[in-house]
């Protein structure tokens, strides 16, 4: 499971706490992600196409979770996921920022302004 | 490699600048060409002002705090004649503060030629002066205070290019330095996270108020310091880009919160805090652009600041070099002329975070010592000052009592 491959998309866990690490490449669903950092280590298949710099599922992620990067609970998750599923707008909101998920999920563009 | 030391110039206040430079001051915009003008093509010269002609008490704090940064050794104020700012009171403090100063009014000397007349030769003077008055000294990390300030995070920024200045930030807490970080409106969510690296309980309250105010900032305004780009580049919430950003202070304890224009009353870490006062126009604007965070960290005497990003940026500031740090290798290649570091290296895996935090010492080292980082050679001095209310009394005894 810990054997890498050349063609493993590394990923990277900052904290043992975290449930999801950040994609240090673009993975492709179907793609093997290799998880470094905080803990041995690991290999998991990624189940979305996942973009560097965006986050990746590590463990099993309940609707209602919170999702813990960097050891502290960035948001909570509003359905459930499991790991190799990317992490983002469409299943994490902010405990804090009511605007929080009404965003895209890949522009990130605001969808709550209206324009006419 | 953390026992360097090199010359600077040392100030009667006992603080030492790594930099002589002369700054050229107007007091209101209507004076900013002919100041503009009077700094043209002068190497050792910066322009700073005020564009409001009523005057501000945060705005003369801010200019007074620049005008005697341990980085200047001289000062000329300009004004047109009829605005409320005062270069003669301006001009005062900074003789007051063992500097040599000039001031005039350009109305009083002619128009624009003759003020651009009269300001060249005030420089003359005033570097003259600077020679007979000023004294090199040996300088080192205790001497120093580092600013560092994020802008254009992506999600690399959170991984390397943070972590890598929160490194250098405790070697020069360890080496009896001092560190400054600002934004707090990009700490919200991590209240609890805040509170437990405070230095003392004073320091925890004052944490805990700046920490408060600064959510209820957002929560009035509806916005968090989190935009598309940001999330395109995978910050999801605030929280996360909020720890990404909170990683650039280190792990030393913080000693208490500063604000604007105040200077560190002791060595080690501090928070500054440049949200306006709530009571006063109701909170106005916090963090209009990244320059303005990067003069507050200039103004509370930071003789270098560094500024990291993800994306990529081109800009620099005036007083202090601005040392720029990315931690996206991507982005350092594509933007070599601007970038001073590459922390990607720790992603890569081509060296360790500690690794990477000794070479950006030895980087800023070289700059303390005269070599110039990219924003200053290629020139940059954005500067950026506006109307705030920090400190303002009670609305019931109007913001000038």
């Amino acid at each position: 499971m810990g054997r890498m491959d050349g063609n493993d998309k590394p990923s990277f866990q900052v904290d043992k706490a975290d449930n999801v690490a950040t994609m240090l490449h673009d993975a492709e669903a179907g793609d093997m992600i290799l998880v470094q950092g905080a803990e041995a280590r690991r290999r998991l298949q990624a189940l979305d196409a996942i973009s560097l710099g965006h986050k990746v599922a590590i463990a099993e992620i309940l609707e209602g979770d919170f999702i813990v990067k960097y050891g502290v609970r960035i948001g909570i998750a509003t359905r459930s996921v499991k790991p190799g599923q990317w992490i983002h707008l469409h299943n994490c909101r902010s405990q804090v920022d009511e605007r929080s998920g009404l965003f895209d999920k890949v522009t990130g563009a605001a969808e709550d302004t209206a324009y006419a | 490699m953390l026992d360097q030391s090199w010359n600077g110039f040392l100030r009667q206040d006992g603080r030492k600048g790594i930099r002589n430079i002369i700054l050229v001051i107007y007091t209101v915009e209507c004076a900013s060409f002919v100041a503009h003008e009077v700094g043209l093509g002068e190497v050792d010269v910066h322009v700073i002002g005020f564009p409001g002609c009523y005057d501000n008490a945060y705005a003369i704090r801010m200019m007074l705090a620049l005008a005697t940064h341990p980085n200047v050794g001289a000062c000329l104020a300009i004004g047109l004649g009829c605005e409320y700012t005062q270069p003669s009171k301006i001009a005062s403090a900074v003789s007051a503060s063992g500097r040599p100063s000039r001031w005039f009014y350009i109305q009083d000397v002619g128009g624009t030629r003759t003020g651009i007349e009269e300001g060249k030769a005030a420089l003359d003077a005033l570097r003259k002066e600077m020679k007979v008055q000023t004294l090199q000294v040996p300088m080192d990390w205790s001497d120093l205070t580092i600013g560092a300030e994020c802008g254009g995070s992506d999600g690399t920024s959170g991984l390397a290019g943070n972590p890598v200045v929160g490194k250098v930030f405790d070697a020069l807490v360890d080496k009896g330095g001092t560190a400054i970080f600002e934004e707090v409106v990009e700490m919200i969510g991590l209240r609890d996270t805040l509170i437990s690296r405070a230095a003392t309980p004073e320091a925890a309250r004052d944490l805990d108020a700046a920490y408060e105010k600064a959510e209820r900032y957002c929560k009035s305004v509806r916005q968090y310091s989190v935009s598309p780009g940001n999330f395109a580049g995978g910050l999801t919430t605030i929280e996360e880009k909020s720890m990404g950003a909170f990683a650039k202070g280190g792990s030393r304890a913080i000693q208490g919160v500063l604000r604007v224009a105040q200077q560190p009353p002791a060595h080690g870490l501090w928070l500054l805090d440049s949200v306006p006062d709530e009571h006063f126009m109701q909170f106005g604007y916090t963090n209009p652009n990244d320059t303005e965070g990067i003069m507050d960290l200039v103004a509370a005497g930071a003789q270098i600041v560094i500024f990291v990003t993800g994306r990529g940026s081109v800009i620099g500031s005036p007083v202090a070099p601005l040392v720029k740090v990315t931690g996206n290798s991507a982005t350092y290649q594509r933007m070599r002329e601007d970038m001073d570091f590459d922390a990607g290296v720790v992603l890569s895996g081509k060296q360790t975070m500690d690794q990477a935090a000794s070479s950006l010492m030895e980087q800023l080292a070289e700059v303390c010592s005269g070599s110039q980082s990219k924003p200053e050679a290629l020139g940059h001095r954005e500067y950026f000052l506006m109307y705030k209310h920090q400190n303002a009394p009670s609305l019931s005894s109007g913001c000038r009592a």
